[in-house]
């Protein structure tokens, strides 16, 4: 008869659990990309076809071009883009109404698209902020949710994008 | 002195028996938190630099497009035509109707382009749109 021999408890060894632990942390700290999305949220006028025109006053509208040289026209009017900014807001505060329509040459450079619409949005935020610290002594990101839509719905951003004269 | 003596008495030990727990705490945390990166991005771009920008709340909502230096438009996974984007985003937004279309567009790009898919997103009827950018400082 074989000899059964006694064999020892069997261990798995758990000296080295901290050292594998900390080798799989380092590759996920490693691995982890806090890839927030940021950018210029708008939204785009439905499609010609499927809505009527509705006719806006054209005293109601601010019509911003921006050339293929990158020249930007309000209302006909050079401007430089920094203007831009106190321009819209003091427009916007005669005319609450205000809609900024956005056209732009298909040889403008996209960059400077972005900087007149930031310089739009930037506006738009500093109406908000003096609406804010007007009704509730606050800055608007102090504000709590419901407050923000209130002045949100009070500033609403009306910036459109005018139709390009002809659709490839 | 009084103090020192009864310091020098006994050794502080720092207890490392709960060590890796802690650490697999922090290894769930980020494995939780991590997103591999689901596309694989096929164009090469830079983004360009706002300062008004903000943050997209609903990942999930978000589609992307990307447009290339070079112009070619990307959709997923795929490099697409610029007359496919209607079919692609309609069907996109039937499945989820609140869709936002992130645009990924190089900063060099004319606004030719910019507007031909802007036409075809508004065709499709997704509206909801968002330039990404980069946070000027």
């Amino acid at each position: 008869m074989l000899k059964r021999r006694k064999r020892a408890e069997a261990e798995i060894p758990s000296a080295s659990m901290a050292d594998i632990a900390f080798e799989l942390l380092i590759f996920f700290l490693v691995a982890t990309t806090f890839d927030v999305d940021t950018g210029i949220g708008l939204v785009l006028p439905p499609a010609a076809e499927t809505t009527e025109q509705v006719k806006i006053k054209q005293s109601d509208i601010a019509k911003l071009l921006v050339n293929a040289a990158g020249e930007v026209l309000l209302d006909g009017e050079l401007i430089t883009v920094p203007q831009i900014r106190e321009t819209i807001k003091n427009k916007i505060k005669q005319n609450p109404k205000l809609i900024v329509s956005i056209k732009t040459d298909r040889e403008t450079n996209y960059s400077r698209y972005i900087e007149v619409l930031d310089e739009l949005k930037l506006a738009y935020n500093d109406l908000r902020e003096e609406h804010s610290l007007k009704t509730y002594g606050k800055s608007f990101k102090d504000l709590n949710r419901d407050q923000q839509e209130e002045v949100k719905k009070a500033i609403p951003i009306r910036i459109s994008i005018a139709e390009p004269e002809e659709v490839k | 002195m009084k103090f020192q003596k009864k310091f020098g008495q006994m050794k502080p030990r720092v207890p490392t028996s709960s060590l890796p727990d802690i650490i697999f705490m922090m290894l769930l945390f980020f494995m939780v938190t991590t997103t591999i990166k689901v596309f694989d991005v096929k164009v090469r771009y830079i983004l360009p630099e706002a300062k008004a920008i903000e943050k997209i709340e609903n990942k999930r909502l978000v589609s992307y497009i990307w447009v290339g230096r070079d112009g070619r438009i990307q959709v997923d996974d795929n490099i697409v035509q610029l007359d496919d984007l209607i079919d692609i985003m309609y069907r996109k937004r039937q499945e989820n109707p609140n869709v936002i279309v992130s645009l990924r567009i190089d900063r060099d790009s004319k606004m030719g382009i910019v507007i031909d898919i802007q036409q075809r997103l508004r065709k499709a009827d997704a509206l909801r749109i968002n330039y990404s950018t980069l946070q000027k400082l």
